[in-house]
């Protein structure tokens, strides 16, 4: 495309890249929130099928077009700010919590570097190398959303649960970090797709590096429950305690942006693990031919699923922690066992080349 | 559908060997709801799927007839007497001996059940003397009008008809 509107090949190399960038957000973010609208459905059918009912089956065949019928809903109900709220920060702290929960899917790897059509084609929007860092950067961000919404809300019940999200997202988050950094250890790169990569050539995800790699894929599952706030760990919305906790105070549209929020993190967090301990596309091979890696992103999203099963059925079987028992839960079983861990690792690491696990085979 | 026999499980002696029972315990939990997953939803998909009503269901009343066609009822008004909501209205009158409503001297010339005050607890069925009064097992009684509620002896004699406007409630 030399020279076409008087610009050279590397400007429209820069402006095709941005482009392609543009289009590939814009299917993320449609996807995550249609994945997120069917993944309400899944999750009200799985815990009615857990507890031996059927869940919601009336609108549309087996329901299907149930998530559309609730997204009218919420459009049109009334959007309450209460009195003595704090206006703009009340109607901010909802797109705090949304919009980093979105962007997070940006580094994430779906799928191998590839060639479609003789064109280079990548399954993720940006390759960074600092991509766990930016996530867990951004995740960060997210809380915020919910402790300010309970701060602006002007409401006992809702500072509480905010309160609560803030303890608890900064308690879980050093035993997630510590969890993993063991597969960051192992990799010796913060670049997600170099993470995937090294665990597919050396056809080991991280989860399988046993013992310690197991352990952390453990605590950093459990510590990405009580991050996303979900049951067992929902001490920031306990309905039965708070009214909902740090969304109590929200209705309509707001409302659903702190519930996209939270399934969302849900996506992240899984896309997350699987990243780290369970190989990405694994065991699809990095240089397969075209349509082989072309099921990359599939396996991807069927480990996805796999996580997402697992939230709901967390929920459908255990009750709600104690606050003080959640916090000891943290402070005083998953961050020694991590920080023990990652030390282990790290010994095993520098004592054997990298890439080389003496206890796998 | 089976119930998991809970079992206190003896005290640890350790606590690793305690934390491997709490795991333990947490995986049997995971077990019971995934088991529960995959058997039948106990759900009765109501109006496509008719419950099972039980042979002694407390449901709509009916006045029963003899197998000539004459009324069971003889007005007596035990079951009104009976009614803890007073619910049930009965006017007897003299039996026309040419042509006779009941098998009886009397029958009940007025009879009516007000649906929105019965409770249906049946005493009005063990207090007549004919077995005339019977609650069926018919159970959607629901309506949009109070009136349509109050039952008139046409309504509620068998066979049941195809219940129409009624009488007005409690003359006076």
């Amino acid at each position: 495309m030399d020279g076409l509107f008087g610009l050279d090949g590397a400007t429209w190399d820069i402006i095709l890249a941005v482009i392609t960038a543009l289009i590939k957000a814009f299917v993320i973010v449609n996807g995550l929130l249609l994945a997120f609208a069917y993944m309400t459905l899944t999750e009200r059918k799985v815990l009615g099928r857990m507890q031996a009912r059927f869940g919601p089956n009336r609108v549309g065949p087996f329901g299907l077009l149930q998530p559309i019928a609730d997204g009218i809903k919420l459009a049109f109900k009334e959007d309450v700010t209460p009195r003595q709220a704090n206006f703009w920060v009340h109607m901010v702290a909802p797109m705090m919590a949304l919009i980093p929960a979105l962007i997070i899917f940006a580094v994430i790897p779906l799928g191998p570097e590839m060639r479609i059509l003789g064109q280079p084609w990548t399954w993720y929007v940006a390759k960074i190398n600092v991509g766990y860092l930016y996530a867990t950067a951004i995740a960060s961000v997210g809380v915020y959303g919910l402790v300010l919404a309970g701060w602006a809300s002007n409401s006992k019940y809702a500072l509480l649960g905010g309160l609560r999200a803030s303890a608890q997202v900064i308690s879980y988050e050093l035993a997630q970090g510590l969890a993993a950094m063991t597969a960051l250890v192992l990799a010796g790169s913060l670049n997600l797709y170099e993470i995937v990569n090294q665990q597919v050539s050396s056809g080991l995800p991280y989860a399988l590096y046993l013992p310690f790699g197991l352990i952390a894929f453990v605590i950093y599952v459990i510590a990405g429950v009580a991050e996303t706030n979900r049951s067992p760990f929902d001490m920031a919305e306990a309905e039965g305690e708070l009214g909902a906790g740090f969304h109590t105070e929200y209705s309509g549209f707001k409302w659903s942006m702190f519930f996209m929020a939270e399934y969302v993190n849900m996506i992240n967090i899984s896309a997350l693990a699987t990243v780290l301990f369970l190989g990405g596309w694994w065991p699809i091979p990095t240089d397969a031919p075209g349509f082989i890696q072309g099921l990359g992103p599939i396996v991807f999203l069927i480990k996805i699923g796999a996580f997402m099963f697992m939230f709901i059925w967390l929920r459908a079987t255990f009750p709600r922690l104690r606050f003080d028992r959640l916090m000891s839960l943290g402070w005083k079983v998953l961050l020694p066992i991590a920080l023990v861990n990652l030390l282990l690792t790290s010994a095993v690491v520098a004592l054997w080349p990298l890439g080389v696990w003496p206890f796998a085979q | 559908m089976a119930f998991v026999e809970v079992k206190s499980p003896p005290p640890p002696a350790n606590a690793l060997s305690g934390a491997v029972a709490d795991v333990t315990a947490l995986a049997r939990g995971l077990g019971v709801t995934l088991g529960y997953m995959f058997q039948k939803p106990v759900t009765i998909q109501y109006p496509e799927e008719r419950p099972r009503i039980s042979a002694r269901h407390r449901g709509r009343h009916e006045l029963e007839r003899h197998d000539n066609g004459l009324e069971k009822c003889v007005g007596c008004e035990l079951c009104a007497l009976a009614c803890p909501s007073k619910a049930i209205f009965v006017e007897g009158a003299e039996n026309p001996p040419d042509a006779p409503v009941s098998i009886g001297e009397r029958y009940a010339k007025t009879y009516i059940v007000n649906m929105i005050r019965c409770i249906f607890c049946g005493f009005c069925v063990e207090a007549c003397p004919t077995e005339a009064l019977q609650l069926k097992k018919v159970f959607e009684l629901a309506d949009y009008t109070r009136e349509s509620m109050i039952y008139s002896k046409e309504t509620l004699l068998a066979p049941a008809p195809k219940r129409e406007a009624t009488d007005s409630w409690m003359p006076g």
